[in-house]
This record gives C-alpha cells, sequence and structure tokens, in this order.
C-alpha cells in the first residue's frame, strides 16, 4: 500500500473527498483557502504522475483491487497524463484568483457551495481524462457538468440571463450526455465489455451497423458537449453570463476535456479498420471543424460583449482541434494536442483579464474596455500577451500551435487547409485588435457607468494571471516541453489505433 | 405481412425505447415552457435506461442474487463449486462477480466449463438431470472426483428449486440461454438476438449442437440441473442505477432552475423568456451607445 501505487487515484479521491469539507467550513475566506489549497495538492500529484508515466509508460490502477476487464480501470499514457496536468494546473492558477472576483460577484452566504461545486467540477473533469473505463467517462462528465449548470447559474446575481444560459446547456448537455450513454451501450451490446482497452479488442473485425450507430451516437454526444460548431449553441451564452471566475476556469478546461475524449474514442476505442472512422474523419470533422473556424470567428467580431467574444472565439479554436485530429495522421494528433494544452493557457488567461475589469468597471462590454491601458495596465498587457498568443504570434504558444496544424495540413496534403488556417487567424487579429485599439487608443471614460478608478486589479488576481501569461511565453519558446511530449503521446495513440488509415 | 409483424413484436422493447426516445426528444424541442421541457428530458433519459434494461435481460433468467454459498471461490472455479456447501441456501451457487458480462457468461457453469458443459439445450435432457442427477455445477475440466464431491455436497432441495425453476418453462430456457451467447458471440448479438429466440430449436444448435460431452456424460447431466439457473445480465442494471441517479439528479437542477427563472423573470415560457432578454440586452446596447 505504498502512496505510489496508488497514485493514479488520487488526482481523483483528493478534490471528491476534500470537496464537501467546504461546506462545513465558515462563509467568506476559508473556503476559498481550502479549495486553493485543494487544487494545489491535486496539482503536485497529477505533475508527480506525469513525470511517473513519462518515466515508466503506461499506467494501469484497478480500482478496488478488481482486476482490470471486470473492474475500472484507471489508465494513466502520456496523453492523458497531459490533460490532467493541464486541468490541475488551470485549477490551482483560476483559484487563487477566484476569491477577488467571486467576493464581487456572489453572494457571500454562498461561497462555500459555490467553491465546493468547483472542486467537484474539477473533480469530474479529471475523472474523465484518467478513467480507462467507457461508462465511467459518463459519469464524470455528468459530475462535471452538472456542477457546471449550478455554477453558471450563480451568475444570475449580475446578469438574471445566466438563469437561461444554464437552462439552455442543461438541456443541450444532457441530451449530449444520454446520446452518449447509448452509443456506449450500444457499444456494451456488441462485446460485453465497457474497458476502453477490452473494448479496443474486441471490436476489431466487427464492421456492423450496430457499432456504426454506437459511434454516430458517442460522436455527436460528446459533439454536443464539447460545442462542435453546428452544435456550439449553448456555449456563447453560458460563458457569457456565468461568474467570472468560473468562466476562466470551464472555458479552459471543459472542451479541451471533451477534445480529449473525443481523441480517446477515435483512437483508443474504435481504429483505423474501420470504415466510418475515415469518412467521420474527412466528412464530419475536417468541414465541420473548417466551418466553425470562419463562421464562429466571423461571428466573434460582432461581439459587443467581450466574454461574449471570446466565446465564440473558443468555439472557433475548437475547430483548429478538430482540424488536426481530423487529418488522422501522428502530426494531426500533435497538434490538436498541443493546441488542447495552449488553447487552455490562452483563454485562461484572456478571460482572467476580463475578470480584473470586470472587478473593476462592472462590465464586460467593449465600452468597458475603453482606455484600459490608462487605468489598469498589467491587465491591459495581459490581455495583449494573450490575445497576441491566440492570434498565433511568435514567441507565443499560439504561434507554436499554429505551426504545428499548418505543418500537418500540408503533410497530410491539405494545403488548402493550411491556408484557411492563416486566414481564419486573420480574423482572430480583427477581434482582438478591435478591443486593443478600444484599451489602447481610447480615452477613459470619466463619469458615467464604465468610469474606471484609476487602479489595477489587486495583486491576488494580478499574479495569476501573470504566472498564466508567462507560461504563454514560456511554453512558446521552449517548444519542446509541449511539443515532445504531445509528440510521443500521438506516436502512442496511433499505434495503438493502426497507424494511417 | 406476417413476417414483418413478428419482426415488431418481437422487438417490440427496443420500439418502446425508439417511441419514447423520439417523444422525450420532440417535447424538449417543441413545448416552449421550461417544466415541460425538464419532463420531456426525463422521457428521453426514461428510454435510454428501458434500452439498457433490454440489454440486460435474459429471457427466463431470474434475478441475479446470490443466495448462500462462499462467495470466495473466485480463484479455482471447480474447487469453488466442489466445495460449495452454502447450497442448503439454495441453487443459486454462482458469485455475480464471476459472471461479469465480459465472460459472457449468465448460466451458473463457470466459464471455462462453457463449452463441455451440455447447455439446457433439450427438454428432455433437462428433466433427466434434475430428476436423476444432484443440482449442482460441475467443472469438467477437474475431473471426476470434483463430481462426486458436488454430488455429495449438494442437497436434494437444491434439485427441486431447480426443477420448479426449469418446469414451467423449459423450453423457453432454450431461448433464454441463447441472449447470453450472442453477448459472447457480438456479432448475434445485434437485432438477431431476439429473433433467434423465437425460434428456440435453432438457438440450442447453434448454442450447444455439437457441445454435448458424451464422455463425462454424468458430469454434463449433473451440470445441466444448475446450468438451467440462468441469471439475468446484472451490469446493466448497475449502470441504469447510476443513470437512474443522474437523470434524477439533472431534473432536480432543471426544475431548481425553472424555479429561480421565474422568480426572475416571473414567467418560465420560453419565446416570453427570449423577449425579455432582446429586451435587456437591446437597452443595453442602447445605453451603452449612448455612453460611447
Amino acid at each position: 500500500m505504498s502512496l505510489i501505487a496508488q497514485l493514479p487515484v488520487l488526482p481523483v479521491i483528493i478534490p471528491l473527498f476534500l470537496a464537501p469539507i467546504t461546506l462545513l467550513l465558515p462563509k467568506g475566506r476559508a473556503p476559498h483557502l481550502w479549495a486553493t489549497m485543494v487544487s494545489w495538492l491535486t496539482f503536485a500529484v497529477c505533475a508527480w504522475l506525469l513525470s511517473e508515466v513519462s518515466d515508466v509508460g503506461v499506467i494501469s490502477y484497478a480500482l478496488g483491487d478488481w482486476a482490470p476487464p471486470l473492474g475500472i480501470e484507471y489508465r494513466v499514457d502520456l496523453a492523458n497524463a497531459l490533460v490532467l496536468v493541464l486541468v490541475s494546473g488551470l485549477a490551482a492558477v483560476v483559484f487563487p484568483f477566484a476569491y477577488r472576483s467571486v467576493q464581487l460577484e456572489i453572494d457571500e452566504t454562498q461561497s462555500p457551495f459555490f467553491y465546493g461545486a468547483l472542486l467537484i467540477c474539477m473533480t469530474g473533469l479529471l475523472g474523465v481524462t484518467i478513467t480507462g473505463d467507457a461508462f465511467n467517462v459518463f459519469v464524470f462528465l455528468e459530475i462535471s457538468s452538472l456542477s457546471t449548470y449550478a455554477l453558471i447559474a450563480m451568475g444570475a446575481r449580475r446578469d438574471r440571463r445566466a438563469l437561461t444560459a444554464s437552462f439552455n446547456y442543461l438541456v443541450m448537455g444532457t441530451i449530449g450526455a444520454t446520446f452518449f450513454v447509448i452509443g456506449i451501450g450500444l457499444l456494451y451490446q456488441a462485446t460485453g465489455t465497457l474497458n476502453m482497452a477490452d473494448l479496443h479488442d474486441r471490436l476489431i473485425g466487427q464492421d456492423n451497423r450496430m457499432i456504426e450507430a454506437g459511434f454516430a451516437f458517442i460522436l455527436v454526444g460528446i459533439g454536443l458537449k464539447l460545442a462542435m460548431f453546428p452544435m456550439h449553441l449553448w456555449l456563447p451564452n453560458a460563458y457569457a453570463y456565468a461568474p467570472s471566475a468560473v468562466t476562466a476556469f470551464v472555458a479552459a478546461t471543459a472542451t479541451k476535456v471533451a477534445v480529449y475524449v473525443i481523441i480517446r474514442f477515435f483512437f483508443s476505442v474504435f481504429n483505423f479498420d474501420f470504415a466510418f472512422i475515415g469518412a467521420a474523419f474527412t466528412y464530419v470533422l475536417l468541414p465541420l471543424g473548417l466551418a466553425g473556424m470562419f463562421i464562429a470567428s466571423l461571428a466573434a467580431v460582432f461581439q459587443e460583449d467581450v466574454k461574449r467574444m471570446l466565446a465564440y472565439s473558443s468555439v472557433a479554436q475548437i475547430g483548429y482541434m478538430l482540424l488536426g485530429l481530423s487529418f488522422a495522421t501522428v502530426e494531426g494528433l500533435t497538434a490538436s494536442l498541443v493546441h488542447v494544452f495552449n488553447h487552455a493557457l490562452m483563454k485562461g488567461a484572456l478571460f482572467m483579464a476580463v475578470a480584473c475589469v470586470v472587478l473593476r468597471a462592472g462590465s464586460h462590454s467593449i465600452h468597458a474596455f475603453e482606455g484600459l491601458a490608462k487605468r489598469m495596465p498589467f491587465t491591459t498587457w495581459a490581455f495583449l500577451i494573450s490575445g497576441l498568443s491566440l492570434i498565433g504570434v511568435p514567441l507565443t504558444v499560439g504561434f507554436i500551435s499554429k505551426w504545428y496544424l499548418l505543418e500537418a495540413a500540408f503533410a497530410a496534403g491539405h494545403w488548402y487547409a493550411g491556408f484557411l488556417i492563416v486566414a481564419s487567424s486573420l480574423i482572430a487579429l480583427v477581434y482582438i485588435g478591435r478591443v486593443a485599439e478600444v484599451m489602447l487608443l481610447r480615452e477613459p471614460a470619466t463619469d458615467g457607468r464604465y468610469a474606471i478608478p484609476a487602479k489595477d486589479a489587486p495583486l491576488s488576481m494580478l499574479i495569476p494571471m501573470w504566472v498564466l501569461v508567462a507560461a504563454n511565453i514560456y511554453f512558446g519558446v521552449r517548444t519542446d516541453l509541449t511539443g515532445g511530449l504531445a509528440e510521443r503521446a500521438a506516436a502512442a495513440l496511433m499505434t495503438v489505433a493502426g497507424g494511417t488509415p | 405481412m406476417g413476417t414483418w409483424i413478428d419482426f415488431i413484436l418481437e422487438r417490440y422493447n427496443y420500439w418502446i425505447v425508439i417511441v419514447l426516445m423520439m417523444i422525450g426528444l420532440y417535447t424538449v424541442f417543441a413545448r416552449g415552457n421550461l417544466v415541460k421541457k425538464v419532463v420531456g428530458l426525463n422521457l428521453f433519459q426514461t428510454s435510454v435506461f428501458i434500452f439498457y434494461i433490454t440489454i440486460g435481460k435474459i429471457a427466463g433468467g431470474t434475478a441475479p442474487i446470490y443466495m448462500g454459498g462462499e462467495l470466495d471461490h473466485g480463484g479455482g472455479h471447480g474447487e469453488g463449486a466442489g466445495d460449495d456447501h452454502g447450497v442448503e441456501a439454495g441453487h443459486r451457487a454462482a458469485e455475480i462477480g464471476e459472471h461479469e458480462p465480459v465472460d459472457d457468461e449468465f448460466v451458473l457453469s463457470p466459464p471455462e466449463t462453457g463449452d463441455t458443459i451440455d447447455t439446457p439445450s433439450s427438454d428432455h435432457t433437462v428433466d433427466e438431470a434434475s430428476l436423476g442427477e444432484s443440482g449442482s455445477y460441475v467443472v469438467p475440466t477437474s475431473g471426476a472426483d470434483l463430481h462426486s464431491k458436488v454430488e455429495n455436497t449438494v442437497a436434494s432441495n437444491d434439485l427441486k428449486a431447480a426443477l420448479e425453476e426449469l418446469g414451467p418453462r423449459d423450453s423457453m430456457d432454450v431461448g433464454s440461454s441463447l441472449h447470453d451467447v450472442s453477448v459472447a458471440d457480438a456479432n448475434k448479438v445485434s437485432n438477431d438476438a431476439l429473433s433467434e429466440i423465437a425460434k428456440p430449436e435453432e438457438l440450442g444448435f447453434s448454442l450447444s449442437g455439437d457441445q454435448v460431452d458424451t464422455t463425462v456424460h454424468g458430469a454434463a447431466d449433473a451440470a445441466h440441473s444448475v446450468g438451467e439457473i440462468i441469471y439475468t445480465n446484472p451490469l446493466p442494471h448497475v449502470l441504469i442505477l447510476t443513470a437512474i441517479v443522474v437523470g434524477v439528479a439533472t431534473t432536480a437542477v432543471g426544475l431548481a432552475l425553472s424555479v429561480r427563472i421565474r422568480e426572475a423573470y416571473g414567467t418560465i415560457e420560453e419565446d416570453e423568456l427570449e423577449a425579455l432578454d432582446d429586451v435587456a440586452e437591446f437597452g443595453e446596447s442602447e445605453t451603452a451607445g449612448g455612453a460611447a
């Protein structure tokens, strides 16, 4: 019973069991400190897990000591260790950041519930990532989704539209999750197993309608959860009206985890022997990814609300990830994984900057950003640097993502996709540039509802935000860290899936 | 014409699933009232519960409840069967854990023995077995000594119970084991399973056609009676319990949100909510424009 042997279960157990304790704490500062401590602990465990996996390879953990095909297996390889570190790392940055923002936006009596839900949400996301059992994915997906619905609805104190946004998300999310369960049920009926590795073995050679239907249900179900382009309608409102700290955490992690689930099912459960996998790549993910990149980016340009604009931009960025996947090559998969990681860094930092503006100006309308450079220089530059990263300027992580994507597009022979990636990046330049212009060149309002005191955000918010901004630059320079890991992860996934189709 | 009706009737549970699912989805999309949407969502989820129950159902199978016997004979299947003195409690000798779907065996006999044991294919052998032999499951691989041991330990009431179980629906039993065979044989699982159930002879054939082991005849016969006790697949039930919990939680959150929406907006009709939101957005951007 050494600690190392139990390591894979800790990222789920720690927050799951420590989260309810927040409800017992007195309201105010205590729940926040507790949640922050738990997130740091979880992050430490996840980082340890990543280094273990990097050294010794795939770790399999039998939950409750029930041997894998029968019991629930936690299976950690490089791909999900990377996502684990990402989720817990962002939690470790966003949770300390949250205090002042939450103090403003949420009733103090609700603070224990808020931090409890936030921890449960993190638990769900980590669970989805770490588990090797298909049904377990559904359970954790719903754990995280249910707490996210509640968290988004807590934004109602500032804007009642958070309630309708949360309700729409609930309806869409539940339909998505139920589709996913139907898909799992069909696969179970065909194979008699729920373990992903076992599913993979037993699906080999089976190519019938039932498997196809199961696959389609899973794809649509997860597509709804990850806001794949035509199914993204719940996302902009949900992100726009949620409390700022929630948006920063959820936008940076939830959709990334859903992308990871798609990757897992495409490459580790199904394999390239299935004709429909190739068809899904070519006729679903590729066109929808491209369409999402453009339509959502264009929608972002016309938003008056910066949070909403960034939410549409998220939909567009998911398009890049799906595009990378759809090439079905090691390069494409690497690009996807790298972008999953990098996009979390930039969107986290951008939404945190918005949260700082909300704290001082009380609004996330673009008018609140007027002349911000003169009032809140640190926040302004954090927004600008991560915005440049979103566009894909060299020396930032965004550039690395785009570079890998372009390389993969040309290597896969989709040269037109390469041009479209660049073209849609230019649209990103337009919408980030619009905010930049307002921030840098306009005069700050001196009176009226958007007048801001010349006081930057408190240090408790600036430090975590700048940690993420620094990460944006650090990982943009040290490309071998994420790129190298993602490449090894992608190669491993590809081997399981059976090479290129 | 008749085959069409049969086709539909044999799969009635799947049709229920599909019809419920469509009603649920239609309600979610077509109704403007938030509570009705939640109800639609519930119907939709219920259809999935029925789907899972259909997966787990094995015609003629009993509830997967283990009645006595030692729980820890998981390691050595044959031995476990032999020293299973918990028989007094009854005939449910199989440990549920052993018969997880991955084993593809919901028949009482331990997985490895599945191929040598004559599954309940013909009515007369069943009767013979249950009358003449003690009811227990025997692992042919572990030899005749085990078999005798089993015979000794298994009480006669066990037999009786087994008989009662088998008696009234012996022909059904043939079909019943089909379903788990089809779980094992994934290709058959699909929709064929149900239609095959309708034709027992075919089923029996595919199950055990040439599996009747004449050399271990005694053992096989003994195995019959216990082999008859067929459990439904417990795993889908467990899964659906989890899904029900999730469904209840979702409904609770959905209804709670509806209450809050009513408090905030004074209505739960979607079109009215949209109109109110539009006004809010429009008004907001207008004043914002003024400020700019």
